[in-house]
């Protein structure tokens, strides 16, 4: 083994540890750290892997954006600090087995589809901001695009659903 | 050899010893800063400001860095202790990767090797300073989360939604300068600076990251989130002691970052300032001359932020948010498309020229959709905000300035001169 | 140091620095302050009077929104990077443009919802 795939190897065990525990710990916020944690594991494992574009998007957007976004969802309702008791519900066994189940499928697609394909990590010019440019406005434009589409539902969605405390008063609103 | 080729030469000790200089660099500057806006702001409020320690009381923030470690900690039992803790390792530790993407200056020679005045050139190097920005903000909302307490609470959230609201603009503006370098290292955003900078080449977006810096570092006029008036000390209004003096010196390393990053970007980094770049030869432009330049630079930036709050009063949040994401991002949006359809404009056939026109003419009709948003705000509504405690509206009406004469301005100047001074209470690490 | 890993390692090397020195710093702090608590002492000090009811606040729901905003444009941002770099390379041309203004125009669409919506405005 290499040193990169040594550090990529203990990279991955943070980010599944910190990924259990999510799930299991009993504190709101604290999971919402260790989804940080998490996340920014996996940044690091794209920066071994010599995507350093894709890493760095991974904190802006997951660690930077989305987690914030989630605390700000828990600060909304409810961040009482110290334990909460009823964060663990009677449907344990069943999560457990559908996670176990949705990673097997993810893992087996994963393997049997890309299982033998290899990048050549010595060529860095790959996962550089001009390489990912011209792979994503040379092939995938259309994923690109239904991506503003989808972002533009999810904000629209967001903004009904929050509406009823923040708009503009019932009557003259057209 | 290029700027990669030589950094990668770079034997260990070198590493060690620029590793060593941002280092310094950082804390140091931060600690000048500190005692010039002291002295500045007392100044700029005609009282003398710290003079007691040192000649023109230079040595103020060595005397408050020693007194501070000293102090007792008073850890609330309100708060969550691990969150307490981690929050101003969050808060510090990521500041200074900024500084280490950031050329310090071009090719020179220490003890006969010859390097680059910069630590890496990273060739996303833009994207790491904002992705170190971002990571910023969790010290902010955890500090004001675990202090378990009404103020710092909202202090913390409010400072989290004014820093990424200003990132999305900032973003945008550096989006405008990319568009013209092709390149996110910043390396080369310094080189393709050779001839007219970018801060009047690109002046619009210039101007959106000068306000969505201020905005980004929660200073005055936008220093909402410790806004003392309303919220005490904002998020750390709970933090004592050397938890305190971390985040303080988080706070002025941040705008040393964001200086020495809008200096890269739009001040042409370490070049010398016109008239002096025509100097013999490019002489000024060589060898350490251009450190010089650069952290002059970085000093006109910081002293633009002391200017700022010694001379503005302090936004409310609703027109804060308001400037964000009303004003500069549309406005960075379509500086975006323009720069964009000039920059390719000669290469346009006549049906690109008709898609880019559709497209301005759609333009055009969403931003004419915006404009009948302003309503009167109706009479006598009482609006509620949270709680169900009734407040006073919001958007209260200020009565028109009467006209005054030339005289009595003299006099209100005076007036309000005086009442600043008086008013002046969060001078400094007390 | 050389090459990719090298620069990277430098960035993390920056990043231990500063860790270090807060974790230097704080445990100086710790041997060098003195720890006389008192219950009055531990009461949160919050603006200076003793605090009365529980101690914390429930954020508003525009915080959310706007953090949804922000999610979205950095989206955005995210993309428009690498676009900005290779948009006018050659064998692009007028198509690359013409998508990047699809996607600007979408997200125009979502601020422009969200503005008349009343969402951007604070009171």
């Amino acid at each position: 083994m290499t040193a990169a795939e040594i550090v990529f190897v203990l990279l991955g065990v943070v980010a599944l540890a910190a990924a259990v525990l999510v799930v299991t710990t009993r504190q709101l916020v604290r999971a919402a750290l260790y989804l940080v944690l998490s996340f920014g594991a996996i940044a690091a494992c794209f920066l071994v892997l010599t995507a350093e574009l894709v890493a760095w998007v991974q904190v802006l957007i997951y660690v930077g954006a989305v987690v914030v976004l989630l605390l700000f969802g828990i600060m909304l309702t409810r961040a009482p600090i110290g334990p909460t008791s009823d964060l663990d519900s009677r449907n344990r066994p069943a999560a457990i087995v559908v996670a176990v189940a949705t990673a097997g499928v993810l893992v087996t697609v994963l393997v049997r589809g890309f299982g033998d394909a290899y990048v050549d990590l010595g060529e860095p010019s790959t996962g550089s901001a001009s390489g990912i440019g011209a792979n994503i406005f040379r092939y995938w434009v259309l994923p690109f695009e239904i991506l503003s589409v989808l972002l533009l539902a999810a904000l629209v969605g967001a903004i009904v659903l929050s509406r009823t405390d923040i708009g503009p008063p019932k009557d003259g609103d057209g | 050899m290029s700027r990669a080729e030589l950094l990668a030469d770079d034997p260990i000790w070198l590493i060690l010893l620029k590793v060593l200089c941002i280092f310094l660099f950082a804390l140091l500057t931060a600690m000048i800063t500190v005692w010039a806006e002291r002295r500045l702001i007392g100044r700029m409020q005609n009282r003398p400001g710290p003079n007691r320690v040192g000649p023109f009381g230079l040595l103020q923030p060595i005397a408050d860095a020693i007194k501070m470690p000293f102090k007792e900690e008073i850890v609330p039992r309100t708060a969550d202790k691990v969150t307490y803790r981690l929050a101003p390792v969050l808060a510090l530790s990521p500041t200074m990767i900024g500084l280490a993407v950031m050329p310090f200056g071009p090719e020179v020679s220490i003890f006969g090797e010859r390097t680059v005045l910069q630590l890496v050139d990273l060739p996303v190097g833009v994207l790491v300073v904002l992705a170190a920005a971002s990571i910023g903000v969790y010290g902010v909302v955890l500090a004001g989360w675990s202090s378990g307490t009404p103020y710092p609470l909202l202090g913390g959230l409010r400072s989290a939604a004014q820093v990424i609201s200003y990132e999305i603009a900032m973003g945008l503006a550096i989006v405008a300068v990319i568009l013209q370098t092709h390149s996110l290292s910043l390396g080369d955003i310094v080189d393709s600076q050779q001839g007219l900078w970018f801060g009047i080449a690109l002046f619009p977006a210039f101007f959106i990251y000068l306000v969505a810096m201020v905005g980004e570092t929660n200073r005055a006029p936008f220093d909402l989130p410790e806004a003392e008036s309303e919220l005490v000390a904002g998020f750390h209004t709970e933090y004592s002691s050397m938890k305190f003096v971390i985040f303080y010196i988080a706070e002025y390393i941040n705008m040393i970052v964001v200086s020495a990053m809008g200096t890269t970007l739009f001040l042409g980094g370490y070049m010398a300032p016109w008239p002096i770049s025509l100097i013999g030869d490019n002489y000024f432009n060589s060898g350490w001359w251009p450190m010089l330049w650069f952290i002059g630079k970085i000093g006109l930036a910081l002293f633009f932020f002391i200017w700022l709050r010694g001379t503005l009063p302090r936004y409310r949040y609703d027109q804060f948010m308001k400037l964000g994401w009303k004003f500069l991002v549309p406005i960075s949006l379509v500086f975006i498309v323009a720069l964009t359809v000039i920059n390719v404009f000669d290469q346009l056939s006549t049906t690109g020229i008709l898609i880019s026109a559709g497209f301005f003419i759609l333009l055009l009709i969403a931003l004419v959709m915006m404009i009948p948003d302003r309503r009167e705000p109706r009479a006598g509504r009482v609006p509620l905000s949270g709680g169900g405690y009734p407040v006073p509206p919001i958007d209260l009406q200020i009565p028109s300035k009467p006209r005054r004469t030339k005289q009595a301005r003299s006099r209100a100047g005076r007036r309000q001169t005086v009442a600043a001074g008086a008013k002046e209470g969060d001078d400094g690490v007390s | 140091m050389h090459g990719y890993f090298g620069a990277y390692g430098l960035v993390a090397l920056l990043l231990v620095v500063g860790a270090v020195f807060v974790t230097v710093a704080l445990t100086a702090n710790r041997l060098l302050r003195p720890a006389r608590p008192t219950p009055q002492k531990l009461l949160t000090y919050e603006c200076g009077v003793d605090p009365v009811g529980g101690g914390w606040a429930q954020s508003y729901v525009r915080y959310y929104v706007f953090t949804f905003l922000y999610v979205v444009f950095a989206v955005d941002a995210v993309f428009l990077f690498p676009w900005a770099t290779v948009f006018a390379a050659p064998g692009f041309g007028v198509a690359t443009l013409v998508e990047m203004f699809v996607f600007l125009g979408f997200l125009a669409v979502g601020i422009l919802y969200a503005w008349r919506k009343g969402v951007l405005s604070w009171a």
